[in-house]
């Protein structure tokens, strides 16, 4: 029996609330599957399930909020059996088929359970009228009525998802919370340097020449390409402070810092950059960026990302330094790309350049590392064909 | 199509793209990223609804002829009044 906890949603989400299951008792999932919808301070969340089996028991209800690493339903292993008796499975529960009822949350939410199963449900006969234009089993419903008699409000209320939370002050305590972890934990340093990017706006100009607006690629993907290159060359700036010691990253998935049209900011990850072309970055960069603002992640995107990257070149800055997003161990910032005096052999002449910068964890690496790291990032933007 | 019908579509689209905008507040001679707050790859979204709507495919080098709504809407009548003369021309 596997127990499946819900997965960690970033540094800035400790908690989440079950809007709805996607499976029930009896489904096959696979790896990687979504299982169920949560809601967070940031964005509702598309949860996936990490190992492959079969649903046994789903022990929470939509509804609950849970911390992080709660179990919230037990798999069962491919090859191995059901146990006898259900954990949960009072004999007072009238439907084991229908399957939250087997769940300790179900269990208290049944109405009178003092009740002798034979007699009437108490449910008012709008309520009962709503339920089943809803396909809800009233008798399943608690009641609010006098008696705890089923009524029309409580069918409708069970009918909605849980109470919208004030998303805005929500989120500002995540970030908070993550921000001031990160300023309290990790020594920063900052370096910054001004590239050059004469060959790659040609270049992507070029090639957005023939292109519908559909087909074209915006620069900051060249950027994210750059970084996530070069970060194979710099390990020590890939991966997550844990427990004391530094844990390089399998793969590199860079966090993007997209700002929410209602305020806030999320990072959700962009997965393996290095391997992936430039036309599939820029697809899945639009997807992503859409999703966030949506509300319509997954959990892997919110856990995963190994290094992040913010770009507030569209607001006009010059230089962002950025605050590392834990347990993240830098983060590379980048301003506006602008015609800026340049001298190049000698000769002063104006040049689109952008500044990059790093804020880097020193428990980890140190600054000529990261001045290295910026340097390798510099010399691949020269050269955008290879991108 | 008159310009307002036009002026219409465009702030569906733009809509579309930033829910929380409010048409009535939305000045016209203003740089319109800005006024909509729209980053590049919000206008991106919002050149490629444009394309859907209207077969205009704006290349990047008319992007300094859509600096306010004003223009834009300018920009795209000429466009569709090109284009239509053209179909008439066939």
């Amino acid at each position: 029996m596997i127990e499946f906890k819900l997965p960690s949603l970033g540094a800035d989400m400790d908690e989440a609330t079950l809007l709805e299951w996607r499976v029930k008792p009896g489904d096959k999932v696979k790896r990687g599957q979504v299982v169920a919808l949560v809601d967070t301070a940031k964005a509702a969340v598309d949860v996936e399930c990490w190992h492959d089996g079969e649903i046994f028991e789903l022990l929470i209800e939509p509804g609950a909020k849970v911390p992080v690493g709660t179990p919230i339903a037990t798999l069962l292993e491919a090859g191995e059996s059901p146990p006898r008796v259900r954990r949960q499975a009072a004999p007072a529960a009238p439907s084991t088929e229908s399957a939250p009822a087997a769940s300790p949350m179900a269990a208290a939410l049944v109405a009178e359970p003092a009740l002798p199963p034979a007699s009437r449900p108490r449910v008012s006969p709008a309520a009962r009228k709503r339920a089943a234009e809803l396909g809800l089993d009233p008798a399943a419903l608690s009641g609010s009525g006098p008696h705890g008699v089923v009524t029309l409000d409580d069918v409708e209320a069970a009918a909605q998802p849980a109470a919208p939370v004030d998303r805005h002050a929500a989120m500002r305590q995540a970030i908070a919370a993550a921000m001031s972890r990160s300023k309290r934990e990790i020594p920063h340093y900052y370096l910054s340097e001004t590239i050059a990017l004469g060959n790659a706006m040609t270049w992507l100009q070029a090639c957005n020449a023939q292109s519908t607006p559909e087909q074209r690629l915006l620069p900051g993907v060249l950027l994210l390409k750059a970084v996530a290159l070069a970060l194979r060359d710099y390990p020590q700036l890939n991966g997550f402070w844990r427990e004391g010691a530094f844990q390089p990253a399998a793969g590199i998935h860079l966090g993007v810092a997209i700002a929410l049209r209602q305020g806030g900011l999320i990072a959700p990850a962009l997965h393996d950059v290095a391997d992936k072309p430039l036309r599939q970055l820029m697809s899945e960069l639009g997807d992503l960026v859409q999703r966030a603002r949506s509300g319509s992640l997954r959990s892997s995107e919110l856990s995963d990302a190994s290094l992040s990257v913010t770009q507030l070149g569209d607001q006009g800055v010059d230089c962002v330094l950025g605050v590392i997003y834990p347990p993240q161990v830098a983060l590379v910032g980048f301003g506006r790309i602008l015609e800026r005096p340049w001298v190049e052999a000698g000769q002063l002449c104006a040049r689109p350049t952008v500044i990059a910068s790093l804020a880097a964890d020193h428990r980890v690496s140190d600054g000529h590392y990261g001045a290295r790291f910026l340097g390798e990032i510099r010399r691949l933007l020269q050269d955008p064909d290879k991108l | 199509m008159d310009k307002q019908q036009l002026r219409q579509q465009v702030l569906e689209e733009l809509q579309r793209i930033a829910p929380e905008l409010e048409a009535e507040t939305l000045r016209g001679d203003r740089p319109l990223r800005d006024e909509v707050d729209l980053d590049s790859m919000d206008w991106l979204r919002f050149l490629g609804a444009l394309h859907r709507r209207f077969a205009v495919n704006i290349p990047e080098a008319d992007y300094r002829q859509l600096h306010s709504l004003d223009s834009l809407i300018g920009y795209l009548q000429q466009r569709l009044t090109t284009a239509s003369a053209q179909n008439l021309a066939k």
